[in-house]
């Protein structure tokens, strides 16, 4: 007679392995169907749109292999699927659809700010009450809900045509977009920004300076810093205003 | 035998009326109708993000109605240990939200180290009596109160168990004074798939200690053998037999809160407050016999 533990750990090697027997009794097929069927849904409800881009056949048997090979540790669901984009990226059947990785990137960033914790958005005015000299030196810390997601293909519009979000033009998959997806309220807004855009707010997303992401954006073409930043607080993407760790910031362009 | 550390009857804040399942889809008819529902149900795992709109919607939700808290990820029915982490998520989520009540099922969702997402059967015996009444009396100290423990739908049959379920979750509740959660539903399931009575099984669950009540809907399959099989798929309105076995539970009990489940192939949400307003009728056409005895 097995031990609790034996007929646990032998129900457990089977679930995710046809090749492993599990118990005696047919009716455990229903537990391997539960757990694969309602993991791939779990998975296709992060990624909607890369769902829809592949098909639902494509997608049960690819969320079927990815579930096989990185299968939840945590019970918090809503939060599991972050290796995703990487893996269907590399997933040679999916090799046909070379823009798949990014769109589930972007799926990923959406459902990180969708649960990112809450900030209160700054208004300009808090910009405005800093001395002149002093700008260079701050930092802006950007809304825990703001993501960047940067593609060699139109990611955004992309998204936008599968999720319905229609732009009414059809993506140009040539051209390159980094999608800007964030959460101030309590909708979640992605959209592509230019490439002048791009770089000021990932270089403020990677804690740099006020001054040292203007150069960073000013090496881009069109790049207007007071428009910026007054695009940056009305999208409610500033959470706070930071001066300490001054020094010397290279910026990153080095 | 120590005393439980959560003694008393089975008792519960939540109304005596029927519930719903929350679904965040549902959010928009729930805001504008402000539904005479008893209470609305929500699983704890899908409020463990740092914030944004489903922790905006439960807010909302819990000054409006009261909230049952449902766990489907503690594997309190586990071999290893309860995972500290997921207890603290818990706590944090009790702490904020004060629901009037905590449940979770008699099962086990994660082995080493990978969560399955399936509420998964153990053995009852007397070895799996102390491991799950170890981890109910872990799981009511972290979370400062008394939990209710469900019992499952089940599919498969172990050689090795040596105790019936009701006198496994009856000693359970006597060891640690936790209450029962009773869901007619997965006692039809499991007496279908397991070849015994549903009625019989209903009386001689120990109703004292029950404080909550789950219906669902269940799909009907062929299973080895060529025989039923039931799977309890949450997806459609309760069955007729799940109907008429309620009926004659809250005969005899009384008025409980009553949860209609539906999280698969979810409806629109007047279709959900139909069947919580089949149950509140069958609860009240239960209650009326009692009023003339009593007056």
């Amino acid at each position: 007679m097995p031990s609790p533990a034996e007929t646990e750990a032998a129900m457990a090697a089977a679930l995710l392995d046809p090749a492993e027997p599990g118990p005696a009794d047919a009716r455990f097929a229903v537990h391997r169907n539960n757990v694969l069927v309602g993991l791939v849904d779990a998975l296709g409800e992060t990624f909607p749109a890369v769902r829809a881009l592949v098909g639902e056949e494509f997608f049960r048997a690819a969320g079927a292999a990815f579930v096989r090979a990185h299968p939840p540790e945590s019970p918090v669901l809503i939060l599991w699927g972050g290796a995703f984009p990487d893996w269907i990226a590399a997933f040679p059947p999916a090799a046909g659809v070379p823009y798949l990785g990014d769109v589930a990137r972007l799926e990923w960033a959406w459902t990180e700010a969708y649960n990112a914790a809450e900030a209160t958005p700054l208004a300009a005015p808090a910009l405005a009450a800093v001395p002149g000299e002093r700008l260079p030196d701050m930092r802006l810390v950007l809304h825990p809900a703001v993501r960047l997601v940067a593609s060699r293909f139109p990611v955004a519009s992309l998204w936008a045509d599968v999720t319905g979000r229609e732009t009414g033009l059809r993506p140009e998959l040539a051209q390159a977009e980094t999608a800007l997806v964030s959460r101030p309220y309590d909708v979640v807004s992605v959209r592509a920004i230019p490439t002048a855009s791009a770089a000021f707010l990932s270089a403020l997303a990677g804690g740099h300076t006020l001054g040292a992401a203007a150069a960073a954006g000013t090496a881009e073409p069109g790049f207007d810093l007071a428009a910026e930043i007054t695009a940056l607080f009305q999208a409610g993407l500033v959470a706070a205003l930071a001066t300490e760790t001054p020094g010397v910031d290279h910026g990153p362009l080095g | 035998m120590k005393a439980p550390a959560f003694p008393g009857p089975a008792d519960t804040a939540l109304p005596r009326r029927a519930g719903v399942g929350f679904k965040p889809r549902h959010w928009p008819a729930i805001d504008r109708g402000d539904p005479d529902v008893g209470f609305f149900e929500v699983h704890a795992e899908n409020y463990m993000g740092a914030g944004g709109p489903p922790h905006r919607m439960l807010e909302s939700l819990r000054s409006r109605w009261p909230l049952s808290l449902h766990g489907v990820g503690l594997s309190i029915g586990g071999e290893g240990r309860l995972d500290s982490e997921h207890l603290m998520r818990l706590r944090q989520l009790i702490d904020r939200y004060q629901p009037a009540g905590f449940s979770e099922h008699l099962a086990w969702s994660s082995h080493g180290g990978i969560f399955y997402n399936d509420l998964l059967p153990l053995p009852y015996n007397a070895g799996t009596l102390s491991r799950v009444a170890a981890h109910i009396d872990q799981a009511q100290t972290a979370l400062g109160r008394r939990l209710l423990l469900e019992n499952p739908s089940a599919y498969i049959a172990f050689a090795e168990a040596t105790m019936g379920e009701i006198e496994f979750l009856t000693d359970i509740a006597e060891r640690t004074g936790c209450g029962l959660l009773l869901d007619v539903n997965n006692v039809y399931v499991s007496a279908v798939n397991q070849g015994f009575d549903a009625a019989a099984y209903l009386d001689a669950f120990p109703l004292h200690l029950v404080g909550k009540i789950h219906l669902a809907g269940h799909a009907t399959e062929t299973g080895p053998e060529g025989r039923r099989l039931l799977i309890d798929a949450h997806d459609r309105p309760m069955d007729d037999a799940v109907r008429a076995l309620y009926a004659r539970l809250v005969a005899r009990t009384g008025p409980l809160p009553t949860l209609i489940e539906w999280d698969n192939a979810v409806p629109a949400f007047h279709m959900l407050l139909a069947e919580a307003e089949a149950a509140d009728r069958i609860m009240r056409t239960a209650e009326a016999p009692r009023h003339a005895v009593a007056g």
